[in-house]
């Protein structure tokens, strides 16, 4: 049925023109096939009556003006949706690469998702225990959540997302369904190797459906890898009922992959070359995290981001925290200090955490004692730079105290295991070993009640 | 609806029509054989541009686009109250039963309900002279609200039949009026205004009364008019829509409308359950029934982002015309002018600073005017107060969207990331914020609160400054070598914070507090002050001072004294004396 065209008119990068084609769409997909062995695929970013301009998904090696033959699909990216994608790998376009065949697919969908209308969302409620004292105490993660880890370059992410995904209760204990879908952008093979270990070492490999684009891998194809799995995230959760969690590692890849396809493209750039419409890009990924009223499974979205330089401030983790529900801050310094999971809490935050908290689903002193807790700790540092400045002898007394209190929490509260998992009752009970360290005047944010019944003034 | 076109290039949601064509400027227009809604962005001898309010993926050239002869404009009558919408005002929830969970492109739906009927009270009589602005029926549309439908501005003329009171739907005619030219126009319920023009008015004036909002550092620090402009900037996860959504609940507005511009599809879903949930303690019904959202999500068309303002704006103008006090929360107005910048770099403007276009500023500006209080052609008074949230990048203050507003804006709320980092709620910076509203506002607060609260307000503010700058030194030294007085400021300045600025959310009694018992509170710190300053003139050291719990019970007031006991503020004045008498007699 479709016209095969031959040749092309331009090619720039991951840019390609083509002339006198007829009755392309914007968004569509196109097929190419170089020297009729090689075949590349693309997508149609912007068309003037007969003139389209193709994004190619792989490299244009090799392509000549003269050697491509291209061809119209008709429709938009679509990715190919069965159950039997738990437990498979897929390329970053959603192509199968574990050796298992082709899928036997049972539906198609549009790769870009439709906005979820807030009419018929569900406000995420759901606590989900992940085992990490700083996670659930402070941060607490929610089902249907968006919560990112803002990481560096060497902190130890990847180490805290598979903990996270090994202990967190994403619907075992009351036998409901669960899923991981993992999406790589640009991370290195051996960061791939060691969550798919992760996923087999703890048994939920049958599990996981992956979605990898190396390091080595088309750049231009990281833009489409968060699409296809969230596109199959939501299939699993929506269609087949199940609690996903979705990780997306890392993000900052993908963004300078949009980076560099703008700047192809001749676009004018904002902010550090990143074009304007970043944080839309950005938004109609993370807003794909919800629960939709009436249906039982969810999505729930870790995605991780390396910070260029560990400046929060750089547009990446900037725009990220704007969208997403939260985030968890990692910190160099506190991993010098070899504290695991090197959590630095003040600007960590989870917004859907009211929610999800307090007597009905964790403890009742739950809020009163994380807002303490937070308070607290911001005036560790206080007292660390007064100490540094007049010595640590001729600090008052509360002061005293107070650095104690930051080397307890950074050791023994934030600080735990790689495989130790404790419940929220344990959790909480250490925040009240911790705030026994203050004098009990200094912890104003806990109501008298609270206060009587937890805090033990002779210990 | 005529053709007056075809596509010739596709761009996002950017559309080109290629020749000299028959479109008008900002006309609506429909794009496609999906008959999306678009707008036409501007004009020459070569091409028509247009920009599409849904996504534009699939669409062909060649396709045709359809001429409406009106600019973009949405439909004014009852139920649009207890409601939420998109950008465009169409709503949500019959777009939910259209189209399932998620909002498909191209839905077809009208943007109020048209089969409703509703309980009509003609208001004129045959015969009388009417003007635009003229009420002429009154209609129950929620609980709380009554809805008065008016004659349409740029209409003139005498009534010549009127219906009788009864139950219509918002397409049938109620008033027939004769127009000077002879003409006769058939009035309904509804009406339609475009969404870029400012409703006229017959005058602005200065407002001398506050919005009062409970919240105690917004009304006893940097108060805001009714009908005034404020804008709140703050990194993110410092609180501005939190308190957005606290001033949405306790303002003592007539009519909120709600504007989450680019922001999380969660967040509404929160209002919607929430707002339904919660009581409006002014009427005793549900907060919905005054409420109206419109919500175009981060991950909705952005070209519908840019016109979500301006779509709420004509809203709250349009119940301002009925003469209600009308509170606008835009949050966030820096996803606003970045859907400004994203279509200014597909059009290829020249950009000016950080590739926002250079209207961004004479944006801003037509924006925040369209608030104000005003005298209405019939003769009451109305007002429009904007409350705007600014999302600076990166927090800093100095960028383009936060210094435009600043200029535009009478109050400034600006939220501290240190401040929010340990928790203090909200975390308005008492240093950076101001409000030029206080000296409108003096004589107000004279007349019903008390007489001192400009005078207390002033000690508060400047108790917080002197502590601010101690605060430097002791940063350095630490607190022990303070004279006692100095000492004293520190310590009354973190009763302030702690019991005063600091307020809870989720506390049932904090999270509203009436005037009156701001005014008492900022009372009893400044009566504390004052003794404990007398003690330390007769030589009784800080740290003996410091022993006693009288400080902790000050700052604990907050929740122990209920909003309507406020007796009990007796009880601490007595306490205090006791206090001091106490330490006196000890220590002689």
């Amino acid at each position: 049925m479709s016209i095969e065209y031959l040749g092309l008119d331009s090619i720039n990068g991951p840019l390609v023109v083509l002339e006198g084609v007829q009755d392309a769409a914007y968004d569509e997909i196109v097929e190419f096939s170089v020297q009729r062995t090689e075949q590349k695929l693309g997508r149609i970013i912007e068309v003037y009556e007969d003139k389209a301009i193709i994004q190619v998904f792989e490299d244009t090696t090799n392509m000549s003006l003269e050697n491509t033959h291209t061809k119209l699909t008709g429709h938009s990216m679509e990715l190919p949706l069965a159950p039997e994608m738990l437990g498979r790998t897929f390329d970053g376009i959603g192509r199968p690469i574990d050796g298992l065949g082709e899928l036997n697919y049972i539906s198609k969908r549009d790769i870009n998702g439709d906005p979820l209308n807030p009419v018929r969302r569900e406000f995420p409620r759901n606590f989900i225990q992940t085992g990490l004292s700083a996670i659930d105490a402070l941060t607490t993660l929610i089902r249907g959540q968006k919560l990112p880890i803002f990481s560096g370059n060497g902190l130890p992410h990847d180490k805290l997302a598979a903990q996270i995904v090994r202990q967190a209760n994403l619907g075992k204990e009351n036998n409901e369904d669960f899923g991981i879908v993992f999406a790589a952008m640009g991370v290195k093979h051996d960061v791939a190797d060691f969550f798919r270990r992760t996923f087999e070492e703890s048994g939920v490999i049958d599990h996981v459906t992956m979605f990898l684009n190396l390091a080595d891998d088309p750049v231009v194809e990281r833009l489409i890898t968060p699409k296809v799995a969230l596109t199959a995230a939501e299939f699993l959760a929506y269609d087949l009922g199940k609690h996903i969690l979705v990780i997306l590692t890392d993000m900052t890849s993908y963004c300078e992959a949009l980076r560099e396809v703008s700047s192809s493209k001749q676009e004018i750039p904002s902010r550090k070359g990143y074009p304007g419409y970043l944080y839309s890009d950005l938004a109609s990924m993370y807003e794909r995290a919800g629960i939709v009223d009436g249906k039982p499974g969810s999505v729930t979205q870790i995605p991780i981001l390396t910070m260029p330089n560990d400046d929060i401030t750089h547009p990446i983790p900037d725009l990220t925290g704007y969208i997403t529900e939260g985030q968890i801050v990692l910190d160099r310094t506190l991993a010098g200090k070899s504290v695991y999971p090197p959590i630095n809490i003040l600007p960590s935050l989870s917004r859907l955490m009211k929610g999800g908290i307090g007597e009905k689903y964790t403890r009742e002193d739950h809020q009163a004692v994380a807002d303490q807790l937070f308070a607290s700790y911001s005036k560790v540092n206080d007292a660390r730079s007064l100490a540094s400045v007049i010595g640590e002898d001729e600090l008052s007394d509360t002061d005293k105290r107070y650095l104690s209190f930051g080397e307890k929490m950074e050791n023994t509260f934030i600080g735990q295991e790689i495989d130790e998992n404790r419940t929220i009752i344990e959790t909480l009970d250490l925040a009240w070993d911790m705030l026994h360290i203050l004098p009990r005047e200094e912890l104003n944010r806990i109501d008298t009640k609270l206060l009587d019944k937890y805090f033990d003034e002779d210990r | 609806m005529k053709q007056l076109g075809t596509i010739y290039g596709i761009n996002g949601p950017i559309v080109y029509v290629k020749g000299r064509t028959l479109f008008q400027m900002s006309e609506k227009v429909f794009v496609g054989k999906e008959k999306l809604i678009g707008e036409v962005i501007s004009l020459d001898n070569d091409r028509t541009t247009i920009q599409v309010y849904e996504e534009t993926s699939g669409m062909k050239p060649g396709e045709p686009v359809y001429s409406t002869g009106s600019p973009v404009s949405v439909m004014l009558g009852p139920g649009i109250l207890n409601n939420i919408f998109d950008g465009i005002e169409r709503p949500l929830k019959k777009i939910a039963e259209i189209s399932g969970e998620y909002i498909h492109r191209g839905a077809d739906v009208k943007l109020l309900d048209t089969e409703k009927k509703w309980p009509v009270h003609v208001m004129v009589e045959v015969g009388q002279e009417v003007i635009g602005g003229t009420i002429i029926a009154e209609v129950p549309e929620t609980k709380t609200i009554l809805h008065k439908s008016m004659i349409p501005p740029n209409i003139e003329g005498r009534v010549v039949e009127v219906v009788e009171d009864g139950e219509y739907n918002i397409t049938e005619p109620i008033v027939k009026v004769k127009q000077l030219d002879e003409s006769i126009v058939e009035i309904k319920l509804a009406q339609e205004w475009p969404i870029r023009n400012p409703r006229p008015t017959r005058s602005r004036f200065e407002s001398s009364i506050p919005l009062v909002t409970g919240q105690r550092v917004v009304d006893s620090l940097f108060p805001i008019a009714k009908g005034g402009t404020a804008a709140i900037p703050g990194g993110f996860g410092t609180g501005k829509t939190m308190m957005q959504h606290q001033i949405a609940k306790y303002s003592d507005a007539d009519i909120i409308i709600y504007i989450g511009c680019g922001e999380r599809g969660n967040e509404m879903t929160e209002v919607l359950e929430d707002f339904s949930e919660l009581i409006d303690p002014k009427s005793g019904n549900s907060l919905m029934e005054r409420t109206s959202l419109i919500a175009n999500t981060s991950n909705m068309p952005v070209a519908a982002r840019e016109a979500s303002i301006y779509t709420g704006t004509t809203l709250a103008e349009y119940y301002r015309d009925m003469g209600y006090d009308v509170a606008i929360m835009a949050d966030s107005t820096s996803r606003w002018a970045e859907a400004l910048r994203e279509l200014s770099g597909r059009l290829e403007e020249m950009p000016a600073e950080e590739g926002f276009p250079a209207y961004l500023a004479s944006r801003i500006a037509t924006f925040y005017e369209r608030a104000g209080l005003m005298q209405n052609f019939n003769d009451t008074e109305g007002s429009v107060s904007i409350i705007g949230a600014v999302s600076p990048q990166g927090g800093d203050f100095s960028e383009p969207v936060t210094q435009n507003t600043k200029r535009f804006v009478r109050c400034f709320w600006g939220l501290d990331k240190a401040l929010a980092h340990e928790r203090h709620y909200p975390a308005v910076n008492w240093l950076d914020s101001y409000s030029e509203y206080v000296g409108d506002l003096a004589a107000w607060y004279r007349d019903n609160v008390s007489p001192d609260f400009v005078d207390n307000r002033r000690q508060i503010v400047e108790i917080l400054h002197q502590e601010s700058s101690l605060m430097d030194v002791v940063k350095l030294i630490g607190s022990d070598v303070l004279p006692d007085d100095q000492k004293l400021t520190i310590e009354i300045g973190r009763v302030i914070r702690l019991g005063f600025l600091q307020q809870n959310a989720f506390h049932p009694e904090d999270t509203s507090v009436p005037l009156l018992k701001q005014e008492k509170m900022m009372e009893i710190i400044l009566y504390l002050r004052k003794r404990c300053k007398s003690l330390i003139s007769h030589g009784m050291p800080m740290s003996l001072l410091k022993r006693e719990d009288i400080f902790t019970k000050i700052i604990a007031i907050k929740y122990d004294v209920p909003n309507d006991k406020l007796e009990m503020f007796d009880q601490y004045k007595k306490d205090i004396d006791k206090f001091y008498t106490k330490i006196m007699d000890k220590n002689a």
